[in-house]
């Protein structure tokens, strides 16, 4: 985890991907850039973003302090505190939990911890129920860091989490052995 | 059924790869120069002949919505690509983002040249990441093979595309929004009009059209508009790719005619409903936005927009939420109304306020703590909500529980009352 904030700035690498990301919008409108920056600025500080980061983030876009703060709260994806190495996202909205999202839920609680944004014992999980993840035909899923693992339930859910534990490769989307959002026939 | 020489996405589930060699194998970017020759009044007139409607949502005619934009060359028009799909039950563009990006790309191009736009902004959700990746890969492909860039496929026009992720906030589906957060702000919806067309991002004239309409346009520009148009029935033209989730044997995607019974949708794709047709309770047949129809609906209706406007439901995204008789209504759709008090952007009074108040009522009907009293004062607030704010979220909080209400009220009551008798 990281608590060293100060002074944070891009590496070398996202320096460069900086200035990829200012050259699709127009010159006078570098705003429009915030977004993607944030994120990439997240992506270098261990997956959250402290006050230090989004003041060196509106510092870069030369924007008020403020203007990026609105857009970190507004937005769901940023992280004011720090979630561990494996954030787990649980979707929890009608399509999911008519295939029985709970159970999913339910392994999460068992294996990483009984509330939702508390870190796990050894500090590297957590979980949250979140709304709509946009995979509603293969539900129940969970999103974990940037990736999907659909077709869940309670026992494939909770054998992905140990596979995570144990640092064994998991197969990313389907659990069921079908091809994406094909029938299975 | 739709034949398969007549689908449009025929990588649909990415059996092949997605890359532009694959791609142009399947007929993609086939001369495109020549689909450009033909000219803009020729694109957007084979666009009103097809009858395409928006397929985001609200089924707007496409070719009528191009013919909005400013024609004059010194505007500096755009083209947004909404993909920012987010409505629950749906996850269509999904997979042809993923495994149909070039035919996205190649109507980005069609639609920029045809709107007078030189850039095209693509917006897609931020949880969708890697399939930003496989796009912005599609991309990378396209630039290299000179197919967008200047001189877009040697067709004269300059065209450039660019790839934006959203952060997670549904409202950002709400074309001012889009807008909004495209210009690094919170996704506030704008109040209309001034409408997109005449004051859009950057303040320029701008189109926001879905995935799905732009992706499906090189196909209606090289086999036709009339070939589309002879899908389904009129002003309901054309295949469409519907999302059947819920309690169904075999949850899909398929592309399928417009128009098709919702029955034979259901069960010749998806396996039909789990338990039988005859355990089936509601459908929710376009996205969660959309009232809930019960069985007898059900048996007979067709997917398309006005036969589900008929019956006061809509297409909406064609998301198909199956619910067999073992369904907590009340709680389906309460688990609905907790959605839109979270993706309320808080911008209105009626909507901030409403959201939550709606959800809470709708929990407390589901403890089996409430009258009819309260039923009728919960469907007064939506209507106190309905038609009051800026953007259609709060239209969208207020649906799923009048469509409730509606057909199963006189049930919800029944058993409201055995509980207070308890």
């Amino acid at each position: 985890m990281s608590n060293l904030n100060d002074n944070f700035s891009f590496n070398e690498t996202n320096e460069r991907e900086a200035e990829k990301i200012l050259a699709k919008y127009p010159t006078d409108r570098k705003q429009s850039a915030i977004m993607p920056l944030l994120d990439l600025a997240q992506r270098q500080n261990d997956n959250w973003l402290s006050r230090d980061v989004v003041e060196y983030v509106a510092n870069f876009l030369e924007i008020p302090f403020i203007k990026a703060w609105e857009v970190v709260t507004f937005y769901s994806m940023y992280y004011t505190k720090y979630n561990g190495k494996y954030l787990v996202q649980v979707c929890g909205t009608t399509p999911c939990w008519l295939r029985g999202s709970d159970q999913v839920a339910k392994a999460c609680k068992e294996m990483i911890s009984p509330d939702q944004n508390t870190l796990s014992k050894d500090g590297l999980f957590s979980w949250m129920q979140v709304e709509c993840l946009g995979a509603c035909v293969n539900a129940p899923l969970v999103q974990i860091n940037d990736d999907y693992y659909e077709d869940l339930t309670y026992d494939t859910t909770k054998n992905i989490l140990q596979s995570l534990m144990d640092g064994k490769e998991i197969k990313v989307g389907s659990q069921n052995g079908r091809t994406s959002s094909k029938a299975v026939s | 059924m739709l034949k398969e020489k007549d689908k449009i996405f025929t990588n649909l589930f990415g059996d092949d790869a997605y890359s532009l060699k694959s791609a142009k194998k399947r007929g993609d970017w086939d001369n495109t120069k020549t689909l450009i020759k033909k000219g803009r009044d020729w694109i957007i007139d084979e666009m009103k002949k097809s009858e395409l409607r928006g397929r985001g949502g609200a089924g707007f005619p496409t070719g009528l919505k191009w013919s909005f934009m400013p024609k004059d060359p010194a505007l500096n028009n755009y083209l947004v690509v909404n993909a920012d799909e987010s409505e629950p039950g749906t996850c269509k563009d999904r997979d042809m983002i993923r495994n149909e990006p070039h035919k996205l790309i190649e109507g980005c191009l069609l639609a920029s040249f045809a709107m007078n736009a030189h850039t095209c902004y693509i917006y897609i959700r931020g949880e969708y990441f890697n399939e930003a990746v496989v796009l912005q890969n599609a991309i990378d492909e396209a630039y290299e093979a000179g197919l967008v860039g200047k001189n877009a496929a040697k067709s004269g026009w300059d065209f450039d595309v660019y790839l934006h992720r959203g952060a997670g906030a549904y409202i950002c589906g709400e074309e001012t929004a889009l807008l909004e957060s495209l210009e690094g702000k919170k996704g506030f919806p704008r109040l209309k009009p001034p409408f997109p067309a005449n004051k859009g991002l950057y303040g320029a004239p701008t189109t926001v059209n879905n995935v799905e309409t732009i992706a499906v346009v090189p196909t209606i520009l090289r086999r036709g508009g009339d070939w589309f148009s002879s899908f389904g029935r009129k002003k309901n033209t054309g295949t469409k790719v519907f999302c059947i989730s819920g309690h169904v044997n075999n949850p899909c995607n398929i592309e399928e005619e417009m128009g098709i019974p919702l029955r034979e949708l259901i069960e010749k794709h998806a396996g039909g409903v789990m338990g039988g047709w005859d355990n089936l309770k509601a459908i929710i047949p376009g996205g969660s936005s959309v009232p809930l129809i019960p069985r007898n609906i059900c048996d007979s209706v067709l997917m398309d927009f006005d036969s589900l406007a008929e019956v006061k439901s809509g297409l909406g995204t064609a998301a198909v939420i199956v619910m067999d008789k073992s369904t907590d209504l009340v709680k389906a759709i309460s688990k609905l109304s907790h959605f839109y008090k979270h993706e309320s952007c808080g911008q209105c009074t009626p909507c901030r306020e409403g959201t939550g108040w709606l959800w809470r009522m709708m929990e407390k009907i589901g403890e089996g703590n409430a009258t009819s009293t309260d039923i009728d004062k919960l469907l007064d607030v939506t209507k106190q909500i309905e038609g009051h704010t800026i953007c259609a979220l709060g239209d969208a909080a207020a649906w799923p529980i009048q469509g409730l209400f509606r057909h199963f009220r006189e049930e919800i009551e029944e058993s409201l009352t055995k509980i207070r008798a308890a």
